[in-house]
């Protein structure tokens, strides 16, 4: 496998802007409702992302020779924020809380953008040989 | 594209602020509106909002479960605007031109000081939309030069 395959260079990027821009999107979403009652403030859980990216499968504990086999498929949920502190409205949202995680976000795309750009610039650079 | 949709969001979201403000406004402005019987008096109004939830829905069949795409929200709604039930406040004034024939004036269950508090918070809120716009910019616009 030579490094100068798309899918072998441009690495975990590619995914990696997606899903920085939709979860720009969740965080944009929780700051345009923190006004709103009885709202919830909700994220991505990344470490769930990146162990199955996605998917994981439970299976069912087998303690018998005669027990059913099987696996459920959990696919990737969205999470609730545990608040810092209770609001009288019901609203989870914590301002300054999802501005840094919006800035952050924003910060790590363009950081993901950043590799991505200099990894194209390297393809530029072996395609013309210089 | 979800960054493009982040516009959106923050859209509603300043749509709504700027309406909570407006009615802030009218709740100011009406704060001295006097009328001599309950049902004619203003009361104080306030904006509904609710979450925007996704206009379509995708089922995950598998799993029987939204697809995480529809759990996301897609901003805020005015769902309406509703009246305070707070009482009103009821003065002795019988000089009034107003004065009914007890000599009471019904004056708006205004509260300035929290009307106030609420325009700084919607002015506040309305300032955080745009920066979450700005933001959400600058990212499309550096993702228009990659490979350049």
């Amino acid at each position: 496998m030579s490094a100068l395959g798309f899918k072998n260079s441009l690495g975990i990027h590619q995914n990696t802007l997606q899903l920085r821009a939709a979860r720009a999107e969740v965080i944009a979403n929780n700051l345009a409702n923190s006004d709103t009652p009885n709202f919830k403030a909700r994220d991505f859980d990344f470490n769930q992302i990146l162990e199955g990216q996605s998917k994981r499968s439970l299976s069912m504990q087998v303690t018998d020779e005669s027990h059913q086999r099987g696996t459920v498929d959990t696919d990737m949920d969205l999470m609730f924020r545990n608040p810092y502190q209770p609001s009288i409205d019901g609203n989870t949202v914590d301002t300054q809380m999802e501005q840094a995680s919006y800035t952050d976000n924003a910060l790590r795309y363009n950081s993901s953008f950043q590799f991505l750009n200099s990894k194209f610039n390297g393809l530029k650079g072996a395609i013309k040989g210089q | 594209m979800s960054l493009t949709n982040v516009f959106n969001i923050a859209g509603t979201g300043m749509n709504a602020q700027s309406i909570r403000l407006n009615t802030t406004a009218s709740n100011i402005a009406n704060a001295q509106t006097v009328s001599s019987s309950i049902e004619d008096t203003y009361k104080a109004r306030k904006p509904w909002f609710q979450v925007l939830e996704k206009q379509w829905k995708d089922v995950d069949k598998l799993n029987r479960k939204l697809d995480v795409r529809s759990q996301m929200g897609d901003g805020v709604k005015v769902s309406g605007i509703v009246e305070s039930n707070a009482p009103l406040q009821k003065r002795f004034e019988p000089q009034h031109p107003m004065a009914d024939e007890e000599g009471y004036v019904m004056y708006p269950n205004v509260n300035v000081v929290e009307e106030m508090t609420d325009m700084m918070s919607s002015s506040r809120s309305y300032q955080m939309n745009v920066e979450v716009m700005k933001t959400a910019k600058q990212m499309l616009q550096r993702t228009l030069t990659l490979g350049q």
